[in-house]
């Protein structure tokens, strides 16, 4: 186990700094200059290439970039040049942590009861209701349908908000909005998860033993089906990271999404190798996590990755 | 029992060796489970349907996708020169105008963006999947049929880029070449390829370790014929199947990426950018945004469908369910 978790550290590590090497690089590659907006005399406009290193080689401010970055420090932005990248982040983190978890919280609990259900009542109504709602959530693009959700309960209705985040009514339509996806995915997996083990040798096992249904279900069919579903929780975590990015503008949350999306519009190379950097290294942290969590609950991971 | 009834007609050995139906092929046998089912055949059709309409869809009517008409702008039954007349009527008085989707907020024919944008949309789709699929192949077929040193440096490559979040690398690349189909097609390749390569090294490893191939070895066989032969046929089913759960993949990140301004830039159009501009005009007119939304999701709908009925169409071991 020791030098499993080493093993996966260490790969960790290298995808962070060949991630920050290769968002150093594009970001340098990117046309357009940032200074460009601003009317500047020559003076000013050395004395801030300086500031920022752009008057030294390519390679010195990879060093210099990288020396920051381990003592955790991003840079001030380019476009709003007294706004300090780890600030802009500080700031915005909260929104779309909140968002995200709320999504991620409402996708996996609604998304294990409708598999559950419909594996239960495979062939029926409830079964074939299940899997058009799993259909509609993998096939319908985020923003799309939280447009859609927008026009139905905000404008038409008027039931909810359909802008900002300022309490818990704000908060309903963007977290499903954002976590449909998930919550098609994780149906879609526990139901086929549940029907495969239907056919295990130890339900029958626990049937033959006059164990009652409830029991059989509960104890033996959920406990063994959920643990397939921690392996999509990497891919889940990326889905729910770039969704926010149009679900933020799109329900004008004042979020990380929309920051990185407006960054890129104005070539503000700081805020985006460091919001880049952010979101790649939580990312990756969470992938590692996802990993070794499944390497404690599954022996057989860890054994074959030695 | 009069034994004159009965004569001896004698063994035609030729007759009994022979196979009374002509065998099928792995593929016609996959195609004949294919038509069998009903939901993925349908969606075949309409993903057909679809490409047809793409390709002749812009020329069936007298507009083209980029002019405008100021006269004509938001122009749908819902619009208030209808507000007098009953929505069949409406509906019959627009068809008859030839703007069959109505208009866009400048006056442009609907009907033509969208099929000029599902040229657009559908073809990155394909041929960025397909291209992924080439290389993915490659890679992940040397890497696992080879193994070893080989092997092993690949896949430390491979682990470390998938490890790296493929919208946010897509994002950086669409910035760096900037707007357009191929630079959309170039961001999606060098971020898919990984996925294929992973996964056709996974299937690669599987097929390497079962006797046939073993026996093709000890028998002598080369390797070039062994992976024509055994690897590439075997694993075949499964690499389309891939496929065309990965094309609509690629649809939405066109459609991502168009919608924060990054894939196609205008006046070109893709069902992304048609979404963005309905989503924005969603209060006043909100058909504008549910025409898009609507292609949007049935392709991708029926591009999921079709490839679990080909993951079932494929599978040998399913054959006679």
């Amino acid at each position: 186990m020791k030098k499993y978790i080493i093993k996966r550290v260490f790969i960790s590590l290298i995808t962070i700094l060949v991630l920050v090497s290769v968002v150093f690089a594009l970001v340098r590659l990117m046309p357009g200059d940032p200074f460009a907006s601003e009317k500047l005399t020559p003076e000013i406009r050395a004395n801030l290439e300086q500031y920022y290193g752009f008057d030294k080689p390519l390679i010195v401010q990879y060093f210099t970039y990288l020396k920051n970055l381990v003592t955790g420090d991003l840079g001030y932005s380019m476009f709003y040049p007294n706004l300090r990248v780890n600030d802009i982040i500080a700031s915005a983190f909260p929104y779309s942590f909140d968002l995200g978890m709320r999504a991620l919280a409402m996708a996996i609990s609604f998304g294990l009861v409708l598999g559950i259900v419909a594996a239960l009542n495979r062939g029926k109504v409830l079964d074939f209701t299940c899997v058009l709602i799993a259909i509609i959530g993998t096939s319908m693009p985020d923003f799309i349908i939280g447009a859609i959700l927008q026009f139905f309960f905000g404008i038409k209705w008027g039931l909810l908000p359909v802008a900002q985040y300022k309490g818990i009514s704000y908060t309903i339509l963007p977290s499903i909005a954002l976590g449909f996806y998930t919550l098609a995915l994780v149906s879609r997996v526990m139901r086929a998860n549940m029907i495969e083990t239907i056919q295990q040798d130890y339900i029958k096992t626990a049937k033959s033993k006059g164990i009652s249904k409830l029991r059989v279900v509960l104890k033996h069919q959920i406990r063994n089906a959920i643990m397939p579903v921690i392996t999509i929780l990497g891919p889940i975590v990326a889905a729910l990271l770039t969704g926010t990015f149009v679900i933020e503008s799109i329900f004008a949350i004042p979020g990380m999404g929309r920051h990185y999306v407006q960054s890129i519009q104005n070539l503000d190379y700081t805020i985006i190798l460091g919001m880049t950097v952010f979101y790649g290294s939580f990312l990756v942290v969470a992938n590692m996590i996802v990993d070794l969590l499944y390497g404690i609950i599954d022996p057989r991971i860890r054994v074959s990755g030695e | 029992m009069d034994q004159s009834k009965f004569k001896v007609v004698g063994k035609n050995t030729e007759k009994m060796e022979s196979i009374s139906r002509p065998s099928l092929t792995y593929w016609k046998d996959a195609w004949r489970r294919m038509k069998g089912n009903r939901v993925a055949f349908f969606s075949l059709i309409l993903i057909i349907l679809y490409i047809i309409l793409a390709l002749v869809g812009p020329y069936m009517n007298e507009f083209d996708y980029t002019s405008t008409n100021v006269d004509k702008m938001n122009y749908f039954v819902t619009s208030p020169q209808f507000k007098d007349m009953t929505l069949i009527e409406s509906l019959k008085e627009m068809l008859s105008t030839g703007h069959w989707f109505g208009t866009d907020e400048i006056g442009r024919d609907l009907w033509t963006r969208v099929w000029m944008g599902a040229r657009v949309s559908l073809s990155i789709g394909f041929i960025a999947t397909i291209i992924n699929t080439i290389v993915g192949s490659i890679v992940g077929g040397i890497s696992g049929y080879y193994g070893g040193r080989v092997d092993a440096i690949i896949m430390r490559v491979v682990d470390v880029l998938y490890g790296i979040p493929y919208m946010i690398v897509a994002i950086l690349i669409m910035v760096v070449l900037g707007a357009g189909v191929t630079s959309l097609i170039i961001a999606l390749v060098l971020v898919g390829w990984i996925g294929s390569a992973r996964f056709v090294r996974g299937e690669v490893l599987k097929i390497k370790e079962q006797e046939f191939v073993e026996a093709a070895k000890v028998l002598g066989i080369k390797d070039k014929t062994i992976i024509a032969k055994h690897i590439i046929p075997n694993i075949m089913g499964l690499i389309i199947t891939n496929l065309t759960m990965a094309v609509p993949r690629a649809i939405f990140a066109e459609a991502f990426l168009s919608y924060i301004g990054l894939g196609i830039a205008p006046p070109g159009c893709s069902w992304g950018v048609l979404a963005k501009a309905g989503v924005k005009l969603m209060r006043i007119h909100p058909y504008q945004l549910f025409i898009p939304a609507f292609f949007i999701s049935t392709t991708m709908l029926a591009l999921n469908l079709i490839g679990d009925g080909m993951r079932d169409a494929l599978d040998p071991k399913l054959r006679n369910e």
